[in-house]
């Protein structure tokens, strides 16, 4: 075991070089008032490989057309390069076929046309759609406003105060009313990992599927949608270390097929006559108009640099950091650290006794760590506790340990300055 | 907004806005003597530490200012033709820019308001302050203030 263990490490330190990772991302050079930038706001938005930046820019000087239409030589590069790049998040995913994963602007654009277009076709009056307390907004608000057009109502699993989903709460909750169950693979509070293998295997028992939110997991972990036998999954490039303005749903194509697009357009039409327009197959049905191909190549680099890497690596270098992490807030005295939920991801939350977020916030800015506070859009989640906000910090694949002990300084300083 | 990023030169034109220049000069004069950031955010603290707190009931809705991140309080009068200001926050770097505001603004006529720049936020440093960000709605204070002028008073040239 020990002989193994040690093979691990080892494997581990050939595998994934942090600081030779960090060579890649240009901005991780940069100062910010005068200190080495430490940058723990990746559950905002991660930073930028070189790769990716160059993916763009050799896009747009060599080869830029828009796609699928036309017939010369640039466009039909580009059409290529854009479907390589849905074959890429494919693969990323594990999903079955390229044809049920289709582009959208990101996450919250993906919940958006799931509740449009899904809750059109099936929600009605008297049925209920299932989120949990610990949701992004971008994964309560689309679906309170599916439950406003069709009369259905939106019903919550609490989690505890550890961060863990409240699971057998849903067994009582689900039933014949339930439409959908919406729920994020990780929380961008907490940093929980939630059980979502197994509430998908509660809810298709009740002939339920459901949406996994996959923004804040894609980052860190292997995401695999046939594993997870979810109805749906969403994520965001820019959370990803490519562009903003492009994500990825990912749908089950009987669901695909059935579902009717939720915007009109060029380009996810087979015939339109002034009489009548029929669609084009899924995923182009989803696609109105001159899609953000740009943003998907930038994916495609985007997944190629981090499935290079290895997602589980990625994993095994973050759990070193989660490691580190919460020992050394647990040392810090008067810190409160929201959510230790059993599987977690590198997200966390904290306050100061007796200090606001925000005052936290402006000292670390001054010492160049960028942590992100307020309520990070889960008001439900301040609610639990009881707090106006947060100061929340996440990692990312290229942090290191010695980053998290210059915001453990950080925050001796700001004690300092507020005592 | 970016009238507001005006140097001191330019705003001390202003012949009508002496008082409001003046203060605006003597809050510069005391941060230039300042050695480091550190120090500035010490001052800032112990000014949101020494400036009063509004009644609980008047933290109301109709005295909040829109704001992201910290929540802001600002109660404001007419009194014998000046305006009569009280600024409350629950972040303390807030509470301390609240008061270098009132400093400013606080016990000025409606017309010396609205026709003198505002330039000490961005001499002092603080100008990421004055960006038109939801961060600390700074800019909504300044704003609530000039709309409050501009319903009570002339403005005079």
């Amino acid at each position: 075991m020990v002989l193994a263990a040690e093979i691990g490490q080892l494997r581990w330190m050939v595998m994934f070089d942090v600081y030779k990772v960090r060579e890649d991302f240009p901005i991780l050079c940069t100062d910010v008032h005068g200190r080495p930038l430490v940058y723990f706001d990746n559950a905002a938005t991660s930073q930028k490989p070189q790769c990716v930046i160059d993916a763009v820019i050799d896009h747009y000087a060599q080869h830029n057309s828009n796609i699928h239409r036309g017939v010369h030589q640039l466009s039909e590069r580009c059409s290529a390069a854009y479907e390589a790049a849905r074959s890429k998040v494919r693969g990323f995913i594990n999903a079955p076929r390229d044809e049920d994963v289709i582009f959208t602007s990101g996450t919250t654009d993906s919940i958006n046309l799931v509740a449009q277009s899904f809750s059109s076709a099936y929600l009605r009056k008297g049925d209920e759609v299932i989120v949990t307390e610990m949701e992004h907004h971008s994964n309560i608000v689309p679906w309170q406003m599916a439950c406003e057009r069709s009369g259905a109502s939106l019903r919550t699993i609490p989690f505890d105060d550890q961060g863990d989903l409240e699971l057998h709460l849903l067994k009582e909750m689900i039933s014949d009313d339930t439409r959908m169950l919406a729920v994020s693979h990780v929380s961008n509070v907490l940093g929980s990992v939630n059980p979502v293998k197994e509430m998908v295997s509660v809810a298709h028992g009740h002939g339920v599927p459901v949406l996994v939110d996959a923004a804040q997991s894609a980052p860190h972990i292997p995401v695999d949608v046939k594993d997870i036998d979810c109805d749906f999954l969403a994520f965001s490039g820019h959370k990803v270390h490519a562009e903003t303005g492009i994500g990825a749903l990912y749908g089950k194509s009987e669901w695909l097929q059935e579902m009717p697009p939720y915007q009109g357009g060029g380009g996810m039409v087979a015939n339109v006559k002034v009489g009548g327009t029929t669609y084009a197959e899924p995923p182009l049905k989803f696609e109105a108009g001159t899609p953000n191909y740009i943003g998907a190549i930038s994916l495609g680099a985007a997944l190629d640099y981090m499935t290079g890497l290895g997602m589980n690596e990625i994993a095994a270098h973050e759990e070193r950091l989660t490691e580190h992490m919460l020992e050394s807030l647990g040392r810090f005295e008067g810190l409160t650290l929201y959510g230790d939920a059993t599987l977690r991801c590198p997200v966390f939350s904290f306050n100061l006794e007796g200090l606001h977020h925000y005052d936290v916030g402006r000292i670390l800015d001054k010492m160049g760590i960028a942590v992100r506070t307020g309520t990070h859009c889960a008001e439900p989640v301040m609610d639990h506790y009881g707090v106006t906000g947060t100061v929340r910090a996440s990692l990312a694949l290229y942090n290191t340990i010695e980053e998290i002990d210059v915001l453990l300084e950080g925050l001796e300083r700001v004690r300092s300055i507020f005592a | 907004m970016s009238s507001w990023k005006v140097s001191r030169e330019y705003a001390a034109y202003s012949l009508d806005s002496m008082t409001i220049v003046a203060a605006q000069n003597e809050i510069v004069a005391e941060f230039e003597g300042m050695a480091d950031w550190f120090d500035v955010y010490e001052a800032l603290v112990k000014m949101g530490r020494e400036l009063g707190s509004l009644e609980e009931d008047e933290r109301n809705d109709e005295n909040s200012i829109p704001g992201c991140q910290s929540n802001v309080w600002l109660k404001m009068r007419m009194e014998n033709g000046i305006i009569k200001l009280e600024a409350d926050s629950d972040a303390l770097i807030t509470k301390g820019i609240l008061s270098l505001l009132l400093r400013v603004l606080d016990g000025r006529p409606p017309g010396e308001i609205l026709n003198t720049q505002l330039f000490f936020l961005y001499d002092i440093g603080l100008s990421t302050n004055l960006s038109p960000s939801r961060s600390d709605g700074l800019n909504n204070i300044i704003g609530t203030v000039m709309d409050f002028a501009r319903n009570n008073g002339t403005q005079t040239s």
